[in-house]
């Protein structure tokens, strides 16, 4: 019980040294709103754990066998209005936190637009065994573990899996969501200032999870028009051939950007996906044992 | 002949599972060795593995948990170790697909194997004794879920040297576990090891409901019922409202890994997100099913130790059934970041920060027992108020999940893996070392260390505030869980700091070794010859330390709650009843005889070899059927021997009027 004063503690140092690029150091709307409430629910339900705690240690301190100071009444009294009360503070830091839920979770719906003067940019996103595909599609360029936006800029993302379940996740930019076979999952983010900030996928997703991780690079409106430009100038064009090379398993893939993407290769990942040709009735071979690796 | 069974799934060519493997092999052959040359193996089988008796299966019960937790602890530190070296561009000492199966293992076992033994042994021990009654509803049925829990620790640990174990984490979530990404024998292993448990799990579901509403001492209402039982009721309810749902779930993600259909594939229609779903309407229920028990153990250990009668009986009866009811709610808090829209997500986490009203409840209802009492810290004791302070933040860190935008932050992170071991360590498994301790006596008439005891428990408390306290702080920092290498070198400190934390534990593992041990050895000026070592409030306390066979020579009359504390002022316990014949269910053969073969079967499945399936099958089948269609035989226990019995224990009384 000693330790238990630890955790404000080194939550504090944590913060305080400011090393962190976790969600403590947020870098857009939605993660300061996510801090917020992080910290709000926290202080609204400190209000109550911390006296206690402060109680428990007090009551068992004071009132030990050996302390002959104590006050002992070993039958108890009438309990109803304590009762009331022990019913009472709990129900009431809830509702207040219910509130608080209520109204964060509309405001911080994924799904929801993010209301900025610019206009907003698309980007699809597909997770593949182990690396990240992102396809903008009005630039009709694609990039693999690399995610370049402008700051300052509402990016749309929607999200898709080539193969099993993964979240996409950039802790100081916010909210994360699940990548799913065959569907299609929103959201909205959006990266006040320049800056690169680690993304990864925070569900795992089998042997190269580790390394499923890529840099957001937030640029100026100006460099992501230049950046646009060079990835159009060079580099192989993503195609169904390029993107049957790239969906095999691989792990800890550098950096790519592709110069074209094929129209539409979203929905064709998540048709293919649905469909999977080839693979019906496998079931039934019985497969092969890959030894213990 | 043996379907996929090959040599390859010896693993050779490995060191760690080989050596491991070889020597659990060599010990497990020692200790039957030893068993053999002392010629121990007609008491074994007479006294313990035949035995229907709930106080000996409650045992194996809490040794088949206490033994799994080595293994999974031994997972854990492997995980700490792994993650403090394999920092930066370093990869650690544990390739991706051993780590995988580590982390999959650890939970499936501290889970399945640590934590719902351990609440299951003490449920087994106490009930039926708290109730005043001689044993659970359906004795024979009992052997047979405890073997059945047995087989599927079994399986599991079998796979650390034949074949491997899943890669999957302890969800399974497909697609990951289906064959398309999972091959190999692993999920196999771990759905089949948790079908055959889980009807275990179910069968004392079913028996402890039956127990607790048609079995009690004559004078015992509901409301005079220990808080124990409540609790206990409340769980066996819910096991019986929920794993059905994971046996029927796992069926499914069976049918499609065995006859190619689609339930829970990318493909063919298929719905992942279904098994999510149903996964976690089993799961959160399940969190619930571990630490109720834990919450009646608290409340025993907090109103004995205070020397007080336990606060506000009716709230805590009232918490713990709102519980029982909010607990199949909440599922959905576990995936708030599937991308449901905002009313789906708000409703689920406000009917999640709803059962901290109830849990808020219980924690004054302690505090206020232990207001104005005579507080004696023996290590049960010592549990309990370290419980209170522990599980309060890992109340608060839990709330703080519920709120939707908070997890979207946070989901699957190091914080959320430092909240649930908050409360499962801090909660569950400070509850069954409570329990452990403060029962010990009943069981086996002699009291454990309290020196080592409660170094035990401060090496535990330390420990785990030194192992968790970095990673609730790692994940604000934007550490995911599940991690076979550390991408970010300043988060070593931190890491180093778990591991610390994980060492200390195992000194608090080792403490509990020793004192189990000096107990033992010191266990003749330990004996509590009066069966009520701590002056308990409850029935179980009113028999002998063990207590005989049939528990109770005549079932007590209760009048109140805290029947035996009652019995004590009123002088009751010093009046001599009048004797009848008791009769006591026989010794049946048909849980082991069952859960050999159902081992068998599960074996066989795994490895595809449908011969020994179908024998195995039937085998457990007619076993099951014989004992069913055969008649309950009970052996007599004549008033003579009962008499006999009492008075060389209790000595003279008062003749009953």
């Amino acid at each position: 019980m000693r330790h238990a004063a630890l955790v404000p503690v080194l939550v504090g140092v944590a913060t305080l040294g400011g090393c962190s690029e976790g969600i403590l150091d947020p870098r857009g709307p939605i993660a300061s709103a996510e801090r917020l409430l992080l910290i709000n629910s926290t202080a609204i339900m400190l209000v109550v754990v911390f006296p206690v705690v402060l109680a428990t240690l007090a009551f068992a301190w004071w009132y030990r066998a050996s302390n002959p100071r104590a006050s002992r009444q070993p039958a108890g009294d009438y309990e109803g209005r304590i009762e009331f009360v022990t019913w009472s503070i709990p129900a009431l830091i809830v509702i207040l936190l219910s509130g608080v839920i209520w109204i964060g979770s509309h405001q911080l719906d994924p799904r929801v637009p993010i209301a900025a003067k610019a206009k907003p940019l698309r980007i699809d996103v597909v997770a593949l065994d182990w690396k990240w595909l992102f396809i903008y599609p009005d630039q009709g360029i694609a990039a693999v573990n690399e995610l370049v936006m402008p700051a300052g800029t509402p990016v749309t993302f929607r999200l898709t899996s080539a193969t099993v379940m993964n979240s996409f996740f950039i802790p100081q930019l916010g909210s994360q969501v699940y990548a799913m076979g065959g569907m299609t999952t929103h959201l909205n983010l959006l990266a006040d200032a320049p800056g690169e900030y680690p993304g990864f996928s925070a569900m795992y997703s089998g042997d190269g999870f580790s390394d499923m991780r890529f840099v957001a690079k937030a640029v100026p409106v100006a460099d992501f028009d230049a950046w646009v430009k060079e990835v159009r100038s060079a580099g192989p064009g993503l195609d169904a051939q390029a993107y049957g090379a790239l969906a095999k398993p691989s792990t800890a893939v550098p950096p790519a950007t592709y110069r074209s993407v094929e129209p539409d290769l979203f929905q064709h990942i998540i048709d293919e996906t649905v469909s999977a040709p080839g693979k019906a009735g496998a079931a039934w071979r019985p497969p092969l044992q890959k030894g213990r690796g | 002949m043996l379907g996929r069974l090959t040599w390859a799934a010896i693993p050779f060519n490995e060191p760690i599972p080989l050596l491991t493997g070889a020597v659990v092999i060599i010990v497990i052959l020692a200790a039957l060795g030893l068993v053999t040359i002392k010629g121990w193996w007609p008491y074994l089988w007479r006294e313990w593995i035949t035995s229907v008796d709930h106080k000996r299966i409650g045992v194996m019960y809490v040794v088949l948990g206490l033994v799994m937790l080595l293994r999974g602890f031994a997972d854990a530190i492997m995980m700490r170790t792994q993650q403090a070296l394999a920092i930066g561009d370093a990869q650690g000492y544990l390739p991706p697909e051993h780590y995988d199966q580590i982390f999959s293992a650890h939970g499936v076992i501290m889970i399945f194997f640590v934590a719902m033994p351990l609440v299951i042994g003490l449920m087994n021990v106490v009930v039926p004794l708290q109730l005043g009654v001689r044993d659970v509803a359906f004795p024979t049925l009992n052997s047979v879920s405890f073997w059945l829990t047995a087989t599927g620790a079994l399986l599991v640990n079998a796979s650390l040297v034949i074949g491997n174990f899943a890669r999957t984490s302890w969800w399974n979530y497909p697609p990951l576990s289906e064959l398309t990404f999972s091959p190999g024998v692993g999920v196999d292993y771990y759905l089949w090891s948790l079908q055959i448990s889980g009807i275990g799990t179910l069968l004392t579901g079913v028996n402890f409901v039956a127990t607790i509403l048609k079995l009690r001492a004559p004078g015992m209402t509901y409301f005079r019922m220990p808080v124990f039982c409540w609790t206990a009721l409340a769980t066996n309810m819910m096991i019986v409202a929920a794993f059905p749902i994971l046996t029927a779930t796992f069926m499914m993600l069976l049918l499609d890994r065995y006859l190619g259909m689609h339930f829970f594939t990318n493909d063919g229609g298929g719905n992942q997100m279904m098994y999510v779903n149903l996964f976690w309407a089993w799961g959160h229920p399940e969190v619930y099913i571990l630490v109720l028990p834990a919450f009646g153990v608290y409340s025993e250990v907090v109103a004995t130790f205070s020397g007080k009668a336990l606060f506000s009986y009716r709230s805590m009866v009232l918490a713990t059934l709102g519980i029982c009811v909010l607990s199949l709610m909440v599922w959905l808090h576990h995936f708030f970041t599937m991308g449901a829209g905002a009313d789906v997500n708000a409703f689920f986490g406000m009917m999640s920060s709803i059962i901290a009203v109830p849990t808020g409840v219980k924690i004054f209802n302690w505090l206020f027992t232990m207001y104005r009492g005579r507080v004696v810290y023996t290590t049960s004791m010592l549990y309990s108020v370290g419980f209170m302070i522990t599980f309060v933040i890992g109340g608060l860190t839990g709330v703080l999940l519920a709120v939707p935008p908070v997890d979207f932050v946070l989901h699957n992170s190091a914080f959320l893996v430092a909240h649930f071991h908050n409360v499962i360590i801090g909660g569950v498994v400070f509850g069954a070392f409570a329990g452990y301790n403060y029962w010990f006596p009943k069981v086996f008439g002699f009291t454990l260390d309290d020196r080592w005891g409660k170094a035990g428990f401060w090496c535990w408390l330390g420990g785990f505030w030194l192992a968790f306290t970095p990673l609730y702080v790692l994940g604000l920092m934007g550490m995911t869980r599940r991690l076979q290498h550390i991408p970010d070198p300043s988060w070593r400190p931190l890491l180093l700091v778990a591991e610390l934390g994980a060492v200390v534990i195992f000194c608090g593992i080792l403490c509990q070794i020793a004192q189990l041990y000096v107990s033992i050895r010191t266990r003749e000026r330990r004996r509590d010859l009066t069966g009520d070592p701590w002056n308990g409030r409850t029935l179980e306390w009113a028999t002998a330390s063990p207590p005989p066979a049939y528990n109770f020579a005549v079932l007590p009359q209760v009048e109140t709650i805290d029947a035996f504390w009652y019995m004590k002022r009123t002088g009751r316990t010093r009046i001599e009843p009048a004797y009848e014949t008791i009769e006591m269910p026989r010794n049946s053969a048909t849980g082991f005889v069952t859960a050999f073969f159902a081992t068998i079967t599960g074996f066989a499945l795994i490895w595809h070899i449908w011969w020994m399936v179908i024998v195995g099958f039937l085998a457990a089948a007619v076993t099951v059927l014989v004992a069913g269609w055969s008649d309950p035989r009970e052996r007599e226990i004549s008033a003579e021997e009962i008499a006999r019995l009492e008075r060389a224990r209790l000595g003279p009384r008062q003749p009953a009027e």
